[in-house]
């Protein structure tokens, strides 16, 4: 039988023993060890996007969808282009049919349904488009809330999903203000936009700033004075989407309106 | 199809990617958790509090709170899309995330729960496992009982006066740490809704609190339902009992009386925990009305426009109201326990069902809205998870639990005074 003390004492060792090993694993925190490898990054992945330039022909969704193999019929996207309207009662009419794939084909507003809305030409007073895609947050809420760290955030700012790892639960979808992540229809894993990833880290441009015929999208290294997107973004009047959520997102707009949700 | 895309229908301006990905199995997760917690909260209050009136219940609830915390992490791996990766949450918790140490506690409260049911069936086990031990000629079916009964002992013989003693005291201890671990178990559902910034309607630091108290509320409606089904069945299995034996000890209008007295003293707790629910809901509803943020336009139209019948007359007028009434007029029959209890379970329910797809119901433009139309006949597995029938599989799996686990653990303490007076 054993005794009080000795009871005691054993706990004290085997308490101690546990917490040993438990420190260790602070000792060696991967990213500690990979930040102190590497350095601070030199890079920092912004992008821009010039609403005035943009028409709503689609043509970066349709390239997004098929570089980034998202099921080109699913009606889900890693970017997307809306489309503003406000006639001059006031009011707001917005759509993103097929989040725009194939461009605004039609004047009508979707209402959802198989529903539109018909809007007389003379009625409107204000009218834009407005592509979307993941921010790439300073401070990503989808990583923070992420139960596995299977979304995570590279020390170049992008924030990327591990398919092998994620368990599926939605949570990211949930914690995202801009609604950019969704369920991949094949992997049924999370997914959203990484800047084209496999792309920008070999020197090229994403996908859709390839795609669009008119420079409303550009990408950009925020931690190089030199290039021409940092230059916009530190001189320019830039906004930014949904700044109440302390998000810091990492798309920067020229000419973003009041309208834009 | 996209998950989500078969049972959304979108209104107005939604983004692309918008779909109800939190469907009806997210709805009966806090449900189910809170159902778990309340049964302990109630179970507890006999233990810790000393209320004798709920000696009866107590045991009871602390059964049914353990045959429940089986069926309670089942929603969220049903509605994981890789449920096979479920365990990744253990080998790689993430604890930025409300969800990673959901693993965690559940496990410490099934420990203290487990532990809880050990001390005040110990010497059940024992009484069972020593004469059979002594036992000669063993049936197959007697030595089955006995590994069983052995095993469950833990090697644990004394049941001493002293033994026991210091039994009652672990009871009382594991149930005092018990109940703040049961609340945290279900402030930490809240928490995983009311810290999601993006969602208006659920970043509230209310959210916790109000689902701790409607999760006490349905606990202790859920035990008083199966309670009151048991006795009813026990004093129908008595009765017919009785015209074969004589013997049989306990009259079924003795039980009817102590039945009631019980449901009575047990449906005071609701009520008291039940105002403290609504108090904290309307709270937060005058709350977001005063102070009319960006998003309360959107949230208007959905708490008054398209959820209203949900909202004010299934959950507040159904669900609240009139068990309310029932359980406030005097002299509380069975009969009426049992529609309030049920009134008051499909309630919180309701109040569930409204802050999960209530939550979705709007897009997060705030220009337009998602219905959910969920899936009745299932056509596959995803339908079947994500619809009415995974929902019902969830709910009835505890009471299918609770009948083997009743096998072992018997919840009415005059089952065993009877079985040792033969």
């Amino acid at each position: 039988m054993i005794n009080r003390r000795d009871f005691l004492k054993n706990t004290a060792i085997g308490i101690a023993g546990i917490t040993l090993p438990l420190a260790a694993f602070e000792i060696i925190r991967p990213e500690k060890i990979l930040a102190n490898m590497s350095g601070t990054s030199k890079t920092r992945w912004v992008f821009l996007v010039d609403t005035y330039k943009c028409v709503g022909c689609g043509l970066c969704v349709k390239a997004c969808k098929n570089e980034n193999e998202i099921p080109y019929d699913a009606n889900v996207t890693r970017t997307w282009v809306e489309r503003y309207v406000i006639t001059k009662d006031g009011k707001l009419h917005a759509d993103t049919p097929k989040g725009a794939r194939d461009g605004f084909t039609t004047s009508r507003i979707e209402l959802g349904q198989g529903k539109y809305e018909e809007i007389r030409d003379e009625d409107i007073i204000k009218a834009f488009f407005v592509p979307k895609l993941c921010n790439q947050c300073e401070n990503p809420p989808c990583v923070q809330v992420c139960p596995v760290g299977a979304t995570y955030q590279v020390p170049d700012g992008v924030v990327l999903v591990d398919r092998k790892w994620c368990i599926g639960c939605g949570y990211c979808i949930m914690g995202c203000p801009y609604g950019v992540r969704f369920f991949h229809p094949k992997y049924h894993t999370a997914e959203k936009c990484n800047f084209c990833y496999h792309r920008i880290t070999k020197g090229l441009k994403t996908a859709c700033v390839s795609a669009c015929p008119f420079g409303a999208r550009q990408i950009g290294n925020l931690k190089d004075p030199g290039d021409p997107v940092t230059k916009v973004i530190m001189t320019e009047r830039v906004g930014i989407l949904k700044e109440e959520y302390g998000t810091k997102p990492q798309v920067f707009y020229l000419g973003l309106d009041r309208e834009v949700k | 199809m996209t998950h989500g895309e078969l049972w959304t229908i979108k209104e107005l301006f939604v983004y692309p990617n918008e779909y109800i990905y939190w469907s009806v199995q997210i709805v009966m997760y806090p449900f189910m958790t809170g159902l778990v917690a309340g049964a302990f909260v109630l179970s507890s209050l006999y233990h810790v509090f000393g209320i004798t009136q709920l000696k009866e219940m107590a045991r009871f609830a602390l059964v049914f709170s353990f045959a429940l915390l089986f069926a309670a992490p089942m929603p969220i791996v049903l509605h994981l899309q890789h449920p096979l990766r479920g365990i990744n949450v253990f080998m790689t918790p993430h604890f930025t995330s409300a969800i990673a140490a959901f693993g965690i506690v559940f496990s410490t409260y099934g420990a203290i729960v487990a532990s809880e049911l050990w001390f005040l069936y110990r010497k059940h086990f024992v009484g069972i496992a020593l004469p059979l031990k002594e036992k000669q000629d063993k049936t197959l079916f007697e030595w089955f009982k006995y590994l069983v009964f052995c095993a469950l002992t833990l090697g644990v013989y004394d049941i001493s006066e002293e033994s026991l003693h210091r039994d009652e005291k672990a009871i009382k201890i594991l149930a005092g740490i018990g109940i703040p671990v049961a609340c945290f178990l279900h402030g930490y559902a809240g928490f995983i809704f009311g810290s999601v910034k993006a969602n208006a309607l659920w970043m509230t630091p209310l959210m916790p609190v109000i689902f701790i108290m409607s999760a006490i509320v349905s606990g202790i409606a859920l035990c008083m339902l199966t309670y009151i089904v048991t006795m009813e069945i026990r004093k129908f299995l008595a009765s017919r009992r009785k015209a074969a034996d004589s013997r049989y000890h306990q009259s079924p209008g003795e039980a009817a009386s102590a039945e009631l007295g019980v449901i009575r003293i047990t449906a005071k707790y609701l009520l008291f925990f039940l105002i403290f629910a609504i108090s904290l809901e309307l709270l937060d509803f005058v709350f977001r009305g005063y102070t009319a943020v960006k998003s309360w336009d959107v949230l208007r139209s959905v708490i008054y426009g398209k959820d209203f019948i949900n909202i004010f007359l299934l959950q507040y007028t159904i669900g609240n109201l009139i068990p309310f009434i029932l359980f406030l007029i005097p002299g509380l029959t069975l009969r009426r326990a049992v529609v309030g209890v049920i009134l008051v379970m499909f309630g919180v329910f309701m109040m569930r069902w409204n802050v999960v797809i209530g939550g979705q119901a709007f897009s997060l433009s705030f220009a337009g809205y998602m219905h959910y139309h969920i899936p009745v006949w299932p056509h596959d597995w995803e339908t079947f998870k994500e619809g009415v029938m995974g929902a019902l599989a969830i709910f009835i799996m505890p009471f299918v639990l609770f009948w083997f686990i009743s096998r072992i653990f018997p919840v009415f303490s005059h089952e065993e005074a009877h079985s040792e007076k033969l």
